[in-house]
């Protein structure tokens, strides 16, 4: 288990290193100009101005006190933004980020695994059609339509929520949902199939024939080994909230990191970009790591398999 | 009742049948190779039926939509913009007064061919480096599969983001930066599938007759992973039309005046509160085109492989 923990840790640190690699040197070879206004300045200011950002020196000096910085967590400052720091902008940009995003894993993960523990017990009823149908739907209906959807029906119609901006938690209810579609959709097809294999496991008829409750076979016995392999959809799933996030900050005007990205790529601030590419790359990288961790952790047949090999 | 038998059995009912030689052999039902058999599956699957007539319909109309009208997708017609039901106009019009009906099929024909080339990238690259990786193993394998790891947890959205930027965006360089990560899932399931195949008797078969190993692979081994490989294709087809629509989003789609489904939905998004017909219309094409491809997909991996049914 340690063996494999820290090969992983050595795939994860290659894996940034590439990452930030390849976006240092793609940001280099963008037209544009970083600087605004640039043919207003007066040529000593520009010269200043570009060395500040050290664009001066060789390429290859630049990409050594990049990493060197970057390994003390400094990303530079904004171009855009009026030299404020990278980090501290990502930073402020998270908590709203991050709220919408676990808000929305959270509720699709319970809507998701409710419906497919019942859709998996009733069989061929109207329960289990209807969460093959929402398995579909969710699928095919991207975030960023769900999105139009609710704030068209929930906001502009119904008048009941507001529909963007950020001002209190009340703001949060629609972009999380909107998140929640795709997580409904997979938690329930996943656990659905899971729990109709587990169902028709050996011991399944074991405890039913020591006396077991009904729902104490379903929660002790279905459950707890339908859900293990569940846990393996949290990792696309969180890269999956980090994409839409960034569509539905967009249309619900959320001051997030996934807007920032946005607002960084339409501004042409170089900085911005390159630090919100490594904070995402770092956020899907670790949320993959975990869950790979924490499925070996809870299903110990998984474990015997990883040291056999 | 006993009676009645014996009554009836007579000396001729215990002659011997004629019998002619090799009549066992002889094969009396229609021959159903693997592609009949697999449609055969397909066609009771009232949903992958359901979203082959849909996708059969979208495709009819990107391509004979646009000729329906008398208008075309980039004229703009101020005196009537922003209208919902005018002539015949059957989506409406936009802000710039252009017809929507023809913006929305030209938009679903860019969004198609954008999935489809990028598709096809996939298949090309991912089938090459899977069967690779597959047939030949160590040390190759070792090598590609180090790659792949690393390519494979590189989020696409950084990836597409950053092509993007670099390159203009149209509908190659689109297709293009999709499937730079894009081919990975192709060449993970054409690689898993090459191992299981190549230590079959077959293999070892062709192998003896003097087969090398451009011929194993190409007359033996990849035509036994077409079906793993359509369902992917399918199935890749979608998240392109996401990750075109996404991309679009962030400002970095086709460029307009050209339209394709993903930016007039965002277009559509400029005007919700007062002409929600605007994004409806192309969002609902979007919604369908990926819903068809899912169920067709569906349809499929149960079809070619009728094991993993459930």
């Amino acid at each position: 288990m340690l063996k494999y923990t820290l090969s992983r840790l050595g795939y994860m640190v290659v894996t940034l290193w590439v990452i930030v690699t390849i976006t240092f040197f793609l940001m280099h070879l963008l037209p544009g100009t970083q600087l605004k206004n640039e043919e207003k300045l007066p040529p000593e200011i520009r010269e200043q101005i570009i060395a500040s950002y050290g664009l001066d020196k060789p390429l290859m000096v630049q990409y050594g006190l990049f990493l060197e910085k970057l390994v003390q967590g400094d990303l530079g400052n904004s171009m855009n933004l009026d030299g404020r720091s990278v980090t501290d902008l990502i930073l402020q940009g998270f908590p709203a980020s991050a709220l919408i995003g676990i808000q929305g894993v959270i509720f699709g993960v319970i809507i998701g695994l409710a419906l497919g523990i019942i859709a998996a017990l009733r069989r061929g009823t109207w329960v289990d059609n209807l969460s093959t149908v929402i398995a579909i739907a969710g699928v095919s209906v991207p975030s960023f339509v769900a999105a139009g959807l609710l704030s068209f029906w929930v906001g502009v119609k119904w008048g009941i929520l507001p529909v963007a901006g950020w001002e209190s938690w009340e703001y949060s209810i629609l972009p999380s949902l909107a998140l929640s579609f795709f997580v409904i959709s997979q938690m329930a097809r996943y656990v659905r199939s899971e729990m109709v294999e587990v169902l028709d496991q050996d011991y399944m008829k074991t405890a039913k024939a020591k006396g077991l409750k009904r729902s104490a076979i379903v929660v002790r016995h279905a459950m707890r080994n339908a859900l293990i392999p569940a846990i393996t959809v949290l990792g696309p799933l969180t890269i999956n909230i980090i994409t839409g996030s960034v569509v539905v900050e967009q249309i619900f005007n959320i001051p997030g990191d996934g807007k920032y990205f946005v607002d960084s790529i339409t501004t042409n601030d170089y900085t911005m970009i390159m630090g919100i590419t490594i904070f995402y790359a770092i956020l899907f990288i670790v949320a993959i790591f975990l869950v790979d961790l924490l499925y070996g952790v809870i299903d110990p047949r998984i474990r015997i398999a990883s040291a056999k090999e | 009742m006993s009676a009645n038998a014996a009554k009836e059995l007579s000396p001729e009912l215990f002659e011997p049948v004629a019998s002619e030689a090799g009549a066992e052999e002889r094969i009396l039902r229609e021959r159903v190779g693997f592609w009949k058999d697999a449609w055969r599956r397909f066609r009771t699957n009232p949903g992958a039926m359901a979203g082959l007539i849909v996708l059969a319909l979208i495709v009819f109309f990107a391509i004979f939509g646009p000729m329906m009208n008398k208008y075309d997708d980039h004229t703009n017609n101020l005196t009537i913009s922003n209208q919902e039901h005018i002539g015949d106009h059957y989506f409406g019009t936009d802000n710039l007064g252009r017809d929507l009906w023809q913006r929305t099929w030209h938009g679903a024909q860019v969004s198609l061919l954008i999935a489809l080339l990028a598709a096809l990238i996939d298949l090309c690259i991912g089938v090459t480096i899977g069967s690779i990786s597959g047939y030949f193993g160590g040390r190759v394998d070792d090598i590609l599969q180090r790659i792949i790891e690393i390519l494979y947890s590189i989020p696409n959205l950084i990836v597409v983001t950053l092509m993007l930027l670099v390159f203009d965006p149209g509908i190659v360089p689109i297709a293009v930066a999709l499937s730079i990560t894009g081919w990975v899932p192709m060449a993970r399931v054409v690689r898993a599938q090459i191992m299981k195949l190549k230590s079959q008797e077959y293999v070892l078969a062709a192998r003896t007759l003097g087969a090398g190993h451009r011929r194993i692979l190409f007359k033996h081994l990849i035509p036994n992973v077409m079906g793993p490989i359509i369902v992917a294709v399918t199935f890749a087809i979608p998240s392109a039309i996401f990750f075109e629509a996404f991309l679009s989003m962030i400002g970095l789609g086709i460029r307009p005046p050209q339209a394709s489904l993903g930016s007039l939905v965002f277009d559509g998004y400029n005007y919700l509160q007062i002409y929600p017909y605007q994004l409806f219309y192309p969002a609902a094409i979007l919604c369908l085109i990926m819903l068809a491809f899912n169920l067709v997909g569906d349809g499929l991996r149960d079809a070619l492989d009728p094991r993993m049914r459930k």
